[in-house]
């Protein structure tokens, strides 16, 4: 794992819609590697390794957005109100700090409440950036914030704020820089606006027009104590999307990945989420349909400040994928 | 267009009955304030009423902007043995507004009472619930069962009746949400040639699912997009001061950084903003997070458009009597105005 890599992709801001600073940061990790390099209206960022005549076009697609925070109003006395960029749950802010995209940091506090058994909603919570009143305060109406969430390895593990998916875009970055002379036309897309709409890789796809569409996303585990049931877990492979809340994995798609974790001697795990969905379930629809599917990084604690995943996962994620090109 | 003729294009087209999935009376409103000014004008598949106003041909942008055509309001969809009209809700419509409502059925514009029980005859239970929408029924005065259905055949739609009025420097009247947009549009129309192409669309069906600006967009195909609105203002005295507004009257238009349903494209707010800097026109920011808006749809359309929302503040929205302010009305097609004057492709860069 080229953990310096990882560092730089995690912790570059990008919460969805604000993708700027992190698509340079990738732009600067594809040029050498690409034959064509674009950006698309929204802001996905598109690289194409050229294949033989009549190969497909496949796409690949890890979005590079975060979730994060935005203000919604200042106070007199210089506290700032937000709501949520994306599937951000209050449980996992309080106690948290927020970084806006000019360094500001902020406390994330709760209101008092008479009833503090139950949950608070985003309402009830305030970001405290030192500021002793509106006119100090350096945070305006509508600033974009992310999760504090440094990244840190513990043995094959590895914790950090925006694993979701920048480890999807470190994936296809590797798989970019390894890939051989390729039968097909490969388009890496880092695309926008995931957490939110799906935008980015929809409109993206349509501009495409891709024999076939696999996305490289997270997707939760059920390893940890009193979790959902799931049977995803942790170091324990990839894991071949079948189904989640947006759409079931085409077969072809699916059994590719089956075939080449098998021709890769990859351990890999059969994927079926309850909630949650990925870029690939807007690139199926696209125009007249899009063969699609998606591979798994297994997380923890997924849309946190310490997202969890395995460096063998990942690794194998990469193996794989490169198994699967010349497959298609 | 100045500020005289964008108040009485308001009041005219804030009368007109046109609740999604009916909005030929807007259409037919709105294509003589049209002609002569623009350079193409169609109706598409689904109802949308499609300008075109060739630019000087300094640019080769395609721009469209967009303002919805329909209101919310109720559809007939049953009756009652004694001849009253069942109604179900056409868009985000509050029941809490309904009980006692004049309102105006059909292209007749039949007047209609919501009844309810005389206070006499109410027991104390009655007043401290509000009738679901299945519980109340629309009266027309129909004798029987039979004179109602002759009257208002099942699917005929009703509309608040509100007479709009001028109070000066304030608007009241009836789906200003969104016949202000709809005004600012035809002003944009009627106005100076732009150094591109501006494709204006009056939209149908925004209030039930962004269906008219979904299919006006594949067509239009454009660089850059804005959705005309008329949006939520929220500044009457609240219990909490430490919250929101969401808009303000008489701030100026309200811009959308980021609502439910998209997230303005940062080089494009920008401009926005050092267009009114520039121009000295006043704007606020709209409370992020709050509702969603044709934005929704039209960014996600074929290869992705840019596109922003930028809406008049207006309190009462989605009520029989809404209340707008005139300066904000003007300063929202000026800055509309001067934003499109001074657009270029790098602001719609990514």
């Amino acid at each position: 794992m080229n953990l310096e890599l990882l560092t730089k992709l995690t912790q570059t801001f990008g919460p969805s819609g604000y993708e700027e600073e992190i698509r340079e940061v990738l732009r600067a990790e594809v040029v050498a590697f690409a034959d064509e390099v674009r950006v698309d209206p929204l802001g996905s960022l598109v690289v194409r390794r050229r294949g033989k005549e009549g190969g497909k076009k496949i796409l690949l697609a890890a979005h590079m957005d975060e979730i994060g925070l935005m203000a919604t109003y200042v106070d007199e006395k210089g506290f700032v109100r937000f709501t949520s960029i994306g599937g951000v749950r209050p449980t996992n802010c309080v106690g948290g700090r927020a970084r806006f995209a000019d360094g500001t940091l902020g406390a994330i506090a709760v209101e008092w409440r008479e009833d503090a058994t139950t949950t608070p909603a985003l309402e009830h919570l305030y970001l405290d950036v030192g500021a002793t009143g509106r006119e100090d305060c350096p945070v305006k109406v509508g600033d974009p914030a992310v999760f504090v969430g440094p990244l840190e390895a513990r043995g094959r593990r590895l914790i950090s704020k925006a694993l979701d998916d920048r480890i999807g875009c470190y994936v296809l970055l590797e798989v970019l820089r390894q890939l051989p002379e390729t039968p097909h036309d490969i388009y890496f897309v880092f695309s926008t606006q995931e957490e939110i709409t799906l935008a980015g890789a929809r409109t993206t796809a349509f501009r495409i027009d891709p024999d076939m569409a696999i996305a490289v996303d997270v997707t939760v585990t059920g390893d940890t104590p009193k979790s959902l049931p799931m049977d995803v877990a942790l170091g324990k492979g990839p894991a071949i999307k079948v189904k989640d809340r947006g759409m079931i994995a085409h077969p072809l798609v699916r059994d590719l990945l089956v075939a080449a974790a098998e021709k890769a001697a990859s351990p890999y795990q059969m994927e079926i989420l309850l909630y949650g969905s990925t870029d690939a379930s807007a690139m199926q629809l696209v125009r007249a349909g899009v063969p699609s599917g998606c591979l798994s990084v297994p997380s923890r604690f997924v849309h946190s400040p310490s997202e969890m995943v395995d460096g063998d996962d990942v690794e194998n994620s990469v193996r794989v994928l490169l198994a699967a090109l010349p497959l298609a | 267009m100045n500020r005289e003729t964008l108040v009485s294009t308001l009041l005219t087209l804030s009368e007109i009955i046109s609740t999604s999935g009916n909005e030929t009376p807007m259409r037919c409103a709105l294509r003589p304030l049209l002609e002569g000014h623009v350079d193409d004008l169609r109706v598409d598949g689904l109802g949308n009423l499609i300008a075109l106003k060739r630019g000087t041909g300094e640019s080769a942008l395609r721009f469209l902007v967009t303002a919805h055509m329909d209101e919310v309001g109720l559809m007939v969809v049953g009756y009652t043995g004694e001849g009253a009209l069942r109604v179900e809700p056409i868009g985000g419509v509050n029941s809490q507004l309904l009980p006692g409502l004049r309102v105006l059925v059909g292209s007749a514009r039949l007047p209609g009472v919501i009844g309810l029980r005389p206070i006499h005859r109410a027991s104390a239970g009655n007043f401290k619930t509000v009738p679901a929408v299945d519980n109340l029924a629309v009266d027309i005065g129909a004798k029987s069962r039979e004179e109602a259905e002759e009257a208002a055949p099942l699917g005929t739609p009703v509309a608040f009746a509100t007479t709009p009025r001028n109070l000066g420097e304030s608007l009241m009247g009836k789906s200003f949400d969104d016949r202000a947009g709809c005004t600012i549009l035809t002003a944009l129309l009627q106005g100076e040639r732009l150094p591109f192409d501006l494709h204006g669309v009056f939209t149908v069906q925004e209030e039930v699912g962004l269906r008219g600006a979904q299919v006006a967009t594949y067509a239009v195909d454009p660089d850059g997009a804005l959705a005309l609105e008329c949006t939520v203002a929220d500044d009457l005295p609240k219990e909490d001061e430490d919250v929101s507004p969401t808009t303000q009257l008489g701030k100026g238009p309200a811009l959308t950084v980021k609502d439910r349903s998209y997230t303005t494209p940062p080089r494009l707010l920008r401009h926005v903003m050092l267009t009114g800097e520039a121009e000295g026109i006043p704007y606020q920011l709209k409370q992020p997070g709050i509702s969603g808006t044709e934005s929704g749809i039209i960014h996600t359309v074929r290869a992705g458009v840019p596109v922003m929302t930028i809406a008049v503040p207006c309190r009462y929205i989605h009520s029989p009597i809404a209340l707008l302010r005139v300066s904000d009305l003007e300063h929202t097609f000026q800055l509309v105005q001067a934003s499109l004057r001074r657009m270029t492709p790098d602001v719609l860069r990514p």
